[in-house]
């Protein structure tokens, strides 16, 4: 029977959070979670900061603690690392969570099964992770407490079949569930084996199916094989320059065939790429820098990205760089990193249709003409003015940061709609019956009834037929200097036309039209 | 939406007068699942838009095309089939006449958008609105509901017809404001409407 092998890096959060800020490990340090401690290494816990304390329990008993914030992703991320390095000596590893991964043990492939952790812990600190234990047994359970209970950088293995002999001895809390765990103390038994002895259904009734899990596995039911995790393909695509390159047309021709690969490789797993990440890197940069592409954005696509569109994007973004300047010399290589790839079934298209392709491509005739941004699709979102309820987004863009509509937005305006919102509002002017200009006042309240108003420069003045308002709203009142107070009006004038016209702090903006 | 007044036809080029007309000429084929492309409108209401039918997610906008205007039309009616347009306000009797015949192999139509004082040659009917009549606002209190508009289409020599529209109803919809006789409750909506106006 195969035994499985677990690798533990102990405190993973605070050790990939110190590794990411570049901090040394010996500092006391503890990764917070909504205020409380999520994980602190040893160094914190000499001083007495425990898991579950609150910020400044842990920071009154050590003030010098270095304090970081929670982030799933990066423990995934530097985990990542140390994956990839155990697959290298031993292929089918299966993460259970950052810093806990198990692996099928080697065996006598290394002389025996210390030999074997030994050399596992070795390839793991040679990464710079200094605090890992590697435990052996014949099933997951038992291997991940032995790894537990095995000393900075050693081994501990469970002889095969004494998993339940070594369980037996743990206390009850190492069962994950805290209401299980108190529940267990308070009844007077404070060891795995007190818990093994009860019958099995009432232990799962009372203490839950973490318990009796554990009760199975004391009593020999615990097998579980380890399922290898499948390495994620290469599939991110590069070509190099040799001469570099300076004009952006003829990069992008050169990298054609590179995007058809690119292509290619995602189609061969049956993917396609709807993000993807474009790096240039060019021969100033290598030089000054040492390291780092002189260009790289991100690039989202609605549909997927075909090699045409990683061509235009590309082109794209190095007319954009070099007009910003910020490439200047040759370009000597680049590369396609998918970000996001989704089955390509998810975007199939239907058996019949499929006339959008001719549009996408006519679109990108008019970009091709007018630049990328020049061609936009209109999108509604929320918000109070006209011209913030909607966006344009460019073609080939997915929306980002829209605001919700579902928003009850307070101050927007009744519909209809107008059919011209203004990007840039027109001067207006509006006075009231003396012939002074109307001011919205503080409360709300307006210094006179609108009589007379002029839409924009090239409208003329014209008598109020009729008009509704105010729709106050205070904008910005956040920001240091904002607290816009702007106030809607809609205006009617004796010629039957309706215009949205708003008084902005001091003066008077024509926004939109009812045409 | 405007069905009683004039019928869109493939290559057939239309002159409006205002964007909400222009709008309500693209709404129906976008309804139907159609293209549809606005150049050269960067005051697009698209809140406006979507409130007449217009199927946002197959509407292209080209805000500014600046000189390469009609480039950008004659490349949209490629791959659409209805394209609005506001041109300059000069249009050259030949560029118009490009256009037609583009439209004519595309199966397309154009929709001239000459708001501006500008004027489209060769435009096969023209669309134009007059008397407009907002109800809903008062004299601060209430807000814009409804209007009651008069179309006049006029197709070439012929005399011109005019209808009388609500463009919106009360409840979002255009429709002939003849026909609709649900519509007297409305025009009872429009009596302070009326005295406002005398006291302004």
């Amino acid at each position: 029977m195969t035994r499985t092998l677990v690798v533990w890096c102990a405190d993973w959060p605070v050790a990939a959070a110190l590794a990411e800020a570049g901090l040394p490990r010996h500092l006391p340090a503890a990764v917070f979670h909504a205020n409380l401690v999520q994980a602190c290494n040893a160094s914190a816990r000499e001083f007495g900061v425990r898991r579950g304390m609150r910020r400044r329990d842990a920071q009154s008993r050590c003030p010098e603690l270095l304090v970081l914030a929670a982030d799933e992703a990066r423990d995934h991320r530097a985990f990542e690392e140390v994956l990839t390095a155990l697959e290298r000596l031993r292929p089918g590893v299966m993460p259970l969570r950052p810093g806990l991964v198990a692996l099928r043990s080697p065996g006598h492939y290394y002389g025996g099964e210390d030999e074997a952790g030994a050399a596992i812990a070795e390839c793991v600190v040679s990464l710079g992770v200094w605090d890992v234990r590697v435990g052996i047994a014949d099933e997951l359970f038992t291997a991940e407490q032995a790894a537990r209970c095995a000393a900075l950088q050693e081994t501990y293995a469970v002889a095969a079949g004494g998993s339940a002999a070594f369980l037996r001895t743990l206390p009850v809390s190492v069962l994950e569930d805290p209401d299980a765990v108190s529940l267990l103390q308070r009844l007077g038994l404070p060891t795995l084996g007190d818990l093994a002895d009860l019958p099995g259904a009432d232990v799962r009734a009372r203490f839950g199916a973490q318990a009796d899990w554990v009760r199975t596995v004391i009593h020999g039911g615990g097998a579980r094989p380890v399922a290898g995790r499948t390495p994620p393909p290469e599939l991110d695509c590069a070509v190099d320059f040799e001469p570099p390159l300076s004009s952006a047309e003829t990069v992008c021709f050169s990298a054609k065939q590179t995007a058809e690969r690119f292509v290619a490789g995602l189609g061969e797993r049956q993917l396609v790429c709807t993000e993807v990440r474009i790096e240039v890197e060019t021969e100033r940069a290598a030089q000054e820098a040492g390291d780092g592409p002189a260009s790289v954005r991100r690039w989202l696509h609605p549909r997927w990205f075909g090699a045409v569109d990683l061509i235009d994007r590309l082109h794209w973004q190095l007319v954009g760089t070099l007009r910003a300047g910020d490439i200047r010399s040759a370009v000597t290589r680049v590369r396609f990193v998918p970000e996001v790839v989704v089955p390509e079934s998810v975007h199939a298209d239907g058996l019949w249709g499929g006339t959008d392709a001719r549009v996408e491509r006519g679109i990108a005739r008019v970009q091709g003409m007018l630049g990328h941004e020049a061609v936009v699709a209109p999108v509604l979102q929320g918000g109070r003015s006209p011209g913030d309820r909607q966006a344009y987004v460019p073609w080939g863009d997915r929306p980002t940061g829209l605001r919700d509509r579902t928003l009850p937005w307070p101050g927007s305006i009744p519909p209809p709609a107008p059919a011209r919102v203004f990007g840039d509002p027109w001067p207006a002017a509006v006075l009231d019956g003396g012939g002074r200009p109307v001011v919205v006042l503080p409360r709300g309240g307006v210094s006179g009834e609108p009589a007379r108003f002029r839409p924009g420069e090239r409208e003329g003045w014209q008598p109020v037929a009729a008009w509704a308002g105010p729709w106050p709203v205070t904008e910005l009142w956040w920001e240091p200097g904002g607290g816009r107070r702007v106030a809607r009006f809609q205006l009617v004038g004796v010629d039957g036309r309706a215009w949205l016209v708003t008084y902005d702090s001091d003066h008077w903006i024509t926004e939109a039209a009812y045409d | 939406m405007l069905s009683g007044l004039v019928q869109l036809r493939a290559g057939g080029a239309y002159s409006v007068d205002g964007m909400a007309l222009a709008m309500a000429l693209l709404a129906g084929p976008s309804r139907a699942g159609e293209w549809c492309a606005v150049v050269g409108a960067d005051d697009f209401g698209a809140e406006a838009a979507a409130e007449l039918g217009i199927n946002l997610d197959r509407t292209i906008l080209v805000p500014e095309p600046r000189e390469s205007w009609l480039e950008a039309t004659a490349a949209l009616i490629d791959v659409t089939t209805l394209v609005a347009v506001r041109p300059p306000a000069r249009v050259p009797a030949s560029v118009a006449d490009k256009l037609a015949a583009r439209l004519r192999t595309r199966g397309a139509a154009l929709v001239a958008l000459c708001d501006r004082g500008a004027e489209w040659p060769r435009a096969e009917v023209r669309l134009s609105t007059a008397g407009p009549q907002w109800s809903g606002a008062g004299r601060g209190e209430g807000h814009l509901r409804s209007r009651r508009l008069e179309v006049e289409v006029r197709r070439g020599a012929a005399p011109a017809r005019r209808t009388s529209v609500w463009f919106p109803a009360d409840d979002g919809e255009v429709r002939p404001a003849r026909r609709a006789y649900a519509a007297v409750p409305e025009l009872a909506d429009e009596v302070p409407f009326g005295e406002a106006r005398e006291a302004g």
